[in-house]
Protein backbone atom coordinates (compact mmCIF):
# COMPACT_ATOMS: atom_id res chain seq x y z
CA UNK A 1 0.00 0.00 0.00
CA UNK A 2 1.34 3.63 -0.56
CA UNK A 3 0.94 5.92 2.02
CA UNK A 4 -2.26 7.38 3.01
CA UNK A 5 -1.59 10.49 4.71
CA UNK A 6 1.05 12.80 2.70
CA UNK A 7 -0.87 16.24 3.75
CA UNK A 8 0.19 17.58 6.70
CA UNK A 9 -3.49 17.97 8.33
CA UNK A 10 -2.47 17.07 11.93
CA UNK A 11 -1.88 21.29 12.63
CA UNK A 12 -4.98 23.09 10.83
CA UNK A 13 -3.35 26.33 11.74
CA UNK A 14 -0.79 25.51 10.01
CA UNK A 15 -3.65 25.78 6.89
CA UNK A 16 -5.39 28.83 8.72
CA UNK A 17 -1.90 30.66 7.78
CA UNK A 18 -1.19 29.72 4.81
CA UNK A 19 -4.56 30.59 3.79
CA UNK A 20 -4.76 34.26 6.12
CA UNK A 21 -7.12 32.50 7.85
CA UNK A 22 -9.89 31.84 5.54
CA UNK A 23 -11.44 28.34 5.26
CA UNK A 24 -13.32 28.66 2.24
CA UNK A 25 -13.10 29.23 -1.10
CA UNK A 26 -15.05 32.39 -2.47
CA UNK A 27 -16.01 30.69 -5.18
CA UNK A 28 -15.77 27.04 -6.81
CA UNK A 29 -14.67 28.30 -10.09
CA UNK A 30 -11.49 25.90 -9.70
CA UNK A 31 -12.36 22.15 -10.83
CA UNK A 32 -10.22 19.11 -9.92
CA UNK A 33 -8.79 19.21 -13.39
CA UNK A 34 -9.07 22.86 -14.08
CA UNK A 35 -5.17 23.72 -15.39
CA UNK A 36 -3.21 26.66 -13.99
CA UNK A 37 -1.10 28.26 -15.67
CA UNK A 38 1.72 31.02 -14.41
CA UNK A 39 2.00 34.24 -16.16
CA UNK A 40 4.86 35.84 -14.11
CA UNK A 41 7.63 34.64 -12.62
CA UNK A 42 7.67 34.59 -8.73
CA UNK A 43 9.13 37.92 -6.95
CA UNK A 44 10.63 38.37 -3.43
CA UNK A 45 8.64 38.57 -0.70
CA UNK A 46 5.70 36.59 -2.25
CA UNK A 47 4.02 34.11 -0.17
CA UNK A 48 6.22 30.44 -0.09
CA UNK A 49 3.27 28.83 -1.63
CA UNK A 50 2.05 31.34 -4.09
CA UNK A 51 6.10 30.94 -5.51
CA UNK A 52 5.67 27.10 -5.26
CA UNK A 53 2.29 27.12 -7.46
CA UNK A 54 4.46 29.90 -9.76
CA UNK A 55 7.00 27.23 -10.32
CA UNK A 56 4.91 24.32 -11.15
CA UNK A 57 2.90 25.78 -13.39
CA UNK A 58 5.33 27.08 -15.79
CA UNK A 59 3.60 24.10 -17.38
CA UNK A 60 0.02 23.57 -17.20
CA UNK A 61 -0.72 21.93 -13.99
CA UNK A 62 -4.00 20.62 -12.87
CA UNK A 63 -5.83 21.50 -9.37
CA UNK A 64 -5.45 18.27 -8.15
CA UNK A 65 -1.81 17.87 -9.11
CA UNK A 66 -1.20 21.34 -7.37
CA UNK A 67 -2.04 20.00 -4.40
CA UNK A 68 -0.74 16.72 -4.30
CA UNK A 69 2.92 18.46 -5.21
CA UNK A 70 2.18 20.73 -2.31
CA UNK A 71 0.90 18.81 0.14
CA UNK A 72 -2.29 20.71 1.18
CA UNK A 73 -5.96 19.75 0.89
CA UNK A 74 -7.54 20.57 -2.11
CA UNK A 75 -9.60 23.23 -0.11
CA UNK A 76 -6.41 25.26 0.50
CA UNK A 77 -5.22 25.28 -3.17
CA UNK A 78 -8.02 26.59 -4.42
CA UNK A 79 -8.32 29.69 -1.91
CA UNK A 80 -4.47 30.30 -2.34
CA UNK A 81 -5.51 29.68 -6.57
CA UNK A 82 -7.86 32.22 -6.53
CA UNK A 83 -5.80 34.93 -4.50
CA UNK A 84 -3.19 34.60 -7.42
CA UNK A 85 -5.85 34.98 -9.98
CA UNK A 86 -7.34 38.02 -8.68
CA UNK A 87 -3.99 39.04 -8.89
CA UNK A 88 -3.01 38.17 -12.60
CA UNK A 89 -0.56 36.05 -11.55
CA UNK A 90 -2.06 32.99 -12.92
CA UNK A 91 -4.79 32.11 -15.86
CA UNK A 92 -7.27 29.01 -15.68
CA UNK A 93 -8.14 26.31 -18.29
CA UNK A 94 -10.98 25.25 -17.16
CA UNK A 95 -13.38 22.33 -18.37
CA UNK A 96 -15.42 22.05 -21.00
CA UNK A 97 -18.40 20.21 -19.02
CA UNK A 98 -17.63 21.08 -15.56
CA UNK A 99 -20.84 22.98 -14.47
CA UNK A 100 -22.93 20.55 -16.40
CA UNK A 101 -23.41 17.58 -14.05
CA UNK A 102 -26.27 15.24 -15.72
CA UNK A 103 -25.46 16.46 -19.48
CA UNK A 104 -23.25 14.66 -21.67
CA UNK A 105 -20.42 15.54 -23.04
CA UNK A 106 -20.49 16.21 -26.87
CA UNK A 107 -19.68 13.11 -28.91
CA UNK A 108 -17.06 15.08 -30.63
CA UNK A 109 -15.01 15.01 -28.05
CA UNK A 110 -15.81 11.81 -26.89
CA UNK A 111 -14.46 10.13 -30.11
CA UNK A 112 -11.37 12.40 -29.57
CA UNK A 113 -11.00 10.82 -26.14
CA UNK A 114 -11.79 7.00 -27.72
CA UNK A 115 -8.90 8.16 -30.32
CA UNK A 116 -6.32 9.02 -27.63
CA UNK A 117 -6.84 6.27 -25.91
CA UNK A 118 -6.86 3.71 -28.79
CA UNK A 119 -3.43 4.90 -29.68
CA UNK A 120 -2.24 4.43 -25.94
CA UNK B 1 7.63 -7.30 -14.42
CA UNK B 2 10.14 -4.63 -13.07
CA UNK B 3 7.18 -2.36 -12.58
CA UNK B 4 9.17 -0.50 -9.67
CA UNK B 5 12.05 0.27 -12.43
CA UNK B 6 9.96 1.08 -15.32
CA UNK B 7 7.36 2.93 -12.99
CA UNK B 8 7.25 6.21 -14.47
CA UNK B 9 7.80 9.70 -12.62
CA UNK B 10 5.29 11.54 -10.55
CA UNK B 11 6.11 15.14 -11.78
CA UNK B 12 6.35 15.23 -15.75
CA UNK B 13 5.18 18.36 -16.91
CA UNK B 14 2.28 18.54 -19.48
CA UNK B 15 2.48 19.72 -22.89
CA UNK B 16 2.14 23.62 -23.17
CA UNK B 17 -1.12 23.20 -25.64
CA UNK B 18 -3.06 21.31 -22.99
CA UNK B 19 -5.80 22.58 -22.46
CA UNK B 20 -8.99 20.51 -21.52
CA UNK B 21 -9.22 18.76 -18.35
CA UNK B 22 -11.43 15.74 -17.93
CA UNK B 23 -12.01 13.60 -15.34
CA UNK B 24 -13.08 9.36 -14.93
CA UNK B 25 -13.72 7.93 -11.64
CA UNK B 26 -12.89 4.80 -10.04
CA UNK B 27 -14.83 2.92 -7.54
CA UNK B 28 -15.15 0.34 -5.96
CA UNK B 29 -14.53 -1.22 -1.83
CA UNK B 30 -11.73 -1.29 -0.38
CA UNK B 31 -8.71 -3.43 -1.49
CA UNK B 32 -10.34 -4.03 -4.95
CA UNK B 33 -7.64 -2.30 -6.79
CA UNK B 34 -8.77 0.77 -7.67
CA UNK B 35 -5.48 2.36 -7.71
CA UNK B 36 -3.72 -0.45 -9.34
CA UNK B 37 -6.05 0.18 -12.25
CA UNK B 38 -5.12 3.69 -12.21
CA UNK B 39 -1.30 2.71 -12.32
CA UNK B 40 -1.33 0.52 -14.94
CA UNK B 41 -3.02 2.92 -17.33
CA UNK B 42 -1.34 6.55 -16.23
CA UNK B 43 1.48 8.21 -17.48
CA UNK B 44 2.43 9.39 -14.20
CA UNK B 45 3.18 7.47 -10.96
CA UNK B 46 -0.02 7.79 -9.29
CA UNK B 47 -0.17 10.74 -6.88
CA UNK B 48 -1.93 10.81 -3.60
CA UNK B 49 -3.73 14.09 -2.24
CA UNK B 50 -6.69 15.13 0.72
CA UNK B 51 -9.53 16.81 1.10
CA UNK B 52 -10.48 18.08 4.55
CA UNK B 53 -14.70 18.09 4.39
CA UNK B 54 -16.76 19.56 7.64
CA UNK B 55 -18.10 16.89 9.77
CA UNK B 56 -21.47 17.40 8.67
CA UNK B 57 -23.27 14.73 6.48
CA UNK B 58 -20.29 12.46 7.40
CA UNK B 59 -21.55 9.21 8.95
CA UNK B 60 -20.23 7.79 12.13
CA UNK B 61 -16.79 6.35 11.12
CA UNK B 62 -16.21 3.06 13.71
CA UNK B 63 -12.11 2.53 13.23
CA UNK B 64 -12.39 6.26 14.08
CA UNK B 65 -10.33 6.49 17.53
CA UNK B 66 -10.90 10.66 17.48
CA UNK B 67 -14.13 11.44 18.89
CA UNK B 68 -15.48 15.10 18.66
CA UNK B 69 -13.59 16.03 15.26
CA UNK B 70 -15.05 18.60 13.29
CA UNK B 71 -12.99 17.89 10.14
CA UNK B 72 -12.40 14.90 8.78
CA UNK B 73 -10.00 14.17 5.94
CA UNK B 74 -10.29 12.04 2.40
CA UNK B 75 -7.53 10.81 0.48
CA UNK B 76 -7.91 9.60 -2.81
CA UNK B 77 -5.24 8.77 -6.04
CA UNK B 78 -4.85 9.95 -9.25
CA UNK B 79 -3.46 9.67 -12.14
CA UNK B 80 -3.14 10.72 -15.98
CA UNK B 81 -3.19 9.86 -19.39
CA UNK B 82 -2.65 12.14 -22.32
CA UNK B 83 -4.78 11.72 -25.01
CA UNK B 84 -3.39 14.42 -27.48
CA UNK B 85 -2.01 18.27 -27.57
CA UNK B 86 -4.77 19.36 -25.76
CA UNK B 87 -6.86 17.13 -23.98
CA UNK B 88 -5.37 15.14 -20.60
CA UNK B 89 -7.80 12.79 -19.10
CA UNK B 90 -7.24 12.75 -14.96
CA UNK B 91 -8.20 9.43 -13.50
CA UNK B 92 -9.62 8.92 -9.60
CA UNK B 93 -9.90 5.88 -7.35
CA UNK B 94 -12.59 7.26 -5.30
CA UNK B 95 -13.59 5.19 -2.01
CA UNK B 96 -16.99 3.61 -2.57
CA UNK B 97 -18.19 3.70 1.00
CA UNK B 98 -21.33 4.81 1.98
CA UNK B 99 -19.70 7.66 4.39
CA UNK B 100 -17.82 8.94 1.62
CA UNK B 101 -20.88 9.79 -0.50
CA UNK B 102 -20.74 13.51 -0.06
CA UNK B 103 -16.59 13.45 -1.21
CA UNK B 104 -18.41 12.44 -4.58
CA UNK B 105 -21.01 15.17 -5.45
CA UNK B 106 -18.19 17.93 -4.02
CA UNK B 107 -15.28 16.52 -5.94
CA UNK B 108 -16.42 14.55 -8.84
CA UNK B 109 -19.15 16.40 -10.11
CA UNK B 110 -18.93 16.89 -13.96
CA UNK B 111 -17.00 13.14 -14.59
CA UNK B 112 -17.28 11.75 -17.99
CA UNK B 113 -18.51 8.55 -16.42
CA UNK B 114 -17.29 5.85 -13.89
CA UNK B 115 -15.93 2.65 -13.30
CA UNK B 116 -17.24 0.32 -10.60
CA UNK B 117 -14.32 -2.47 -9.96
CA UNK B 118 -15.44 -5.53 -8.94
CA UNK B 119 -13.77 -7.97 -6.33
CA UNK B 120 -16.65 -10.97 -6.54
CA UNK B 121 -15.28 -12.52 -3.47
CA UNK B 122 -16.90 -8.83 -1.68
CA UNK B 123 -19.61 -8.18 -3.86
CA UNK B 124 -21.64 -6.11 -1.45
CA UNK B 125 -18.97 -3.87 -1.79
CA UNK B 126 -20.29 -2.45 -4.91
CA UNK B 127 -23.86 -1.59 -4.32
CA UNK B 128 -23.57 0.80 -2.85
CA UNK B 129 -21.72 2.47 -5.53
CA UNK B 130 -23.85 1.44 -8.67
CA UNK B 131 -26.65 2.96 -6.32
CA UNK B 132 -25.06 6.14 -5.80
CA UNK B 133 -24.26 6.76 -9.69
CA UNK B 134 -27.69 5.43 -11.14
CA UNK B 135 -28.99 8.20 -8.84
CA UNK B 136 -26.74 11.20 -10.03
CA UNK B 137 -27.41 9.59 -13.64
CA UNK B 138 -23.42 8.99 -14.05
CA UNK B 139 -23.08 6.98 -17.02
CA UNK B 140 -20.77 3.83 -16.16
CA UNK B 141 -19.79 0.50 -16.65
CA UNK B 142 -19.17 -2.38 -13.67
CA UNK B 143 -15.28 -4.09 -14.66
CA UNK B 144 -14.46 -7.19 -12.82
CA UNK B 145 -11.14 -7.65 -11.51
CA UNK B 146 -10.35 -11.05 -11.81
CA UNK B 147 -7.75 -12.26 -9.09
CA UNK B 148 -5.48 -14.73 -9.04
CA UNK B 149 -7.15 -16.84 -6.65
CA UNK B 150 -10.54 -16.34 -8.63
CA UNK B 151 -11.79 -19.69 -10.01
CA UNK B 152 -13.92 -18.02 -12.06
CA UNK B 153 -17.05 -19.61 -10.16
CA UNK B 154 -18.61 -16.76 -11.28
CA UNK B 155 -19.57 -15.73 -14.85
CA UNK B 156 -20.71 -12.33 -15.97
CA UNK B 157 -23.66 -12.78 -16.30
CA UNK B 158 -24.27 -14.30 -12.92
CA UNK B 159 -22.61 -11.38 -11.70
CA UNK B 160 -24.98 -9.20 -13.39
CA UNK B 161 -27.73 -11.02 -11.52
CA UNK B 162 -26.24 -10.48 -8.07
CA UNK B 163 -25.75 -6.82 -8.49
CA UNK B 164 -28.97 -6.34 -10.55
CA UNK B 165 -27.59 -4.00 -13.35
CA UNK B 166 -29.80 -3.67 -16.18
CA UNK B 167 -28.90 -4.73 -19.25
CA UNK B 168 -27.89 -1.35 -20.60
CA UNK B 169 -24.82 -1.10 -18.29
CA UNK B 170 -21.60 -2.57 -19.74
CA UNK B 171 -20.58 -5.36 -17.89
CA UNK B 172 -16.74 -6.58 -18.37
CA UNK B 173 -13.59 -9.10 -16.83
CA UNK B 174 -10.68 -7.41 -16.42
CA UNK B 175 -7.46 -7.77 -15.12
CA UNK B 176 -6.68 -3.86 -12.96
CA UNK B 177 -2.80 -5.04 -13.32
CA UNK B 178 -2.12 -5.34 -16.93
CA UNK B 179 -2.29 -2.43 -18.92
CA UNK B 180 -3.81 -3.49 -22.01
CA UNK B 181 -6.72 -5.12 -19.64
CA UNK B 182 -6.92 -1.15 -18.05
CA UNK B 183 -6.73 0.43 -21.12
CA UNK B 184 -9.83 -1.65 -22.75
CA UNK B 185 -11.80 -1.14 -19.53
CA UNK B 186 -11.47 2.84 -20.53
CA UNK B 187 -12.60 1.83 -24.01
CA UNK B 188 -15.00 0.34 -23.67
CA UNK B 189 -16.50 2.92 -21.00
CA UNK B 190 -15.94 6.06 -23.37
CA UNK B 191 -17.44 3.62 -26.51
CA UNK B 192 -20.52 3.35 -23.85
CA UNK B 193 -20.41 7.26 -23.19
CA UNK B 194 -19.95 8.11 -26.80
CA UNK B 195 -23.24 5.54 -27.86
CA UNK B 196 -25.12 7.63 -25.31
CA UNK B 197 -24.25 10.93 -26.34
CA UNK B 198 -24.91 9.79 -30.12
CA UNK B 199 -28.48 8.53 -28.95
CA UNK B 200 -29.32 11.99 -27.30
CA UNK B 201 -27.96 14.23 -30.27
CA UNK B 202 -30.13 12.51 -32.78
CA UNK B 203 -33.15 13.37 -29.76
CA UNK B 204 -34.62 16.84 -30.87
Amino acid sequence: MTPRRPVDTGDPDRLYTVTGGRSRADDDSFDLVTLVVSECEPTAGMQSEHVRILELCRHPSAVVEIAAELKLPITVVRILLGDLLAMGRITARHPRAADSVASMPDSALLKEVLHGLRNL
Amino acid sequence: MDSAISEPPSRTPLSDTAETGLKIVVVGGFGVGKTTLVRSVSEIRPLNTEEVMTQAGVGVDETSEVTGKTTTTVAFDFGRISLNERVVLYLFGAPGQERFWFLWDRLFSGTLGAVVLVDTRRMDDSWYAIDRLEHHKTPFLVAVNRFDDDPFTHSLDEIRQALALPDHVPLIDCDARVRSSGKDVLITLVDHLYELAMAQEMTP
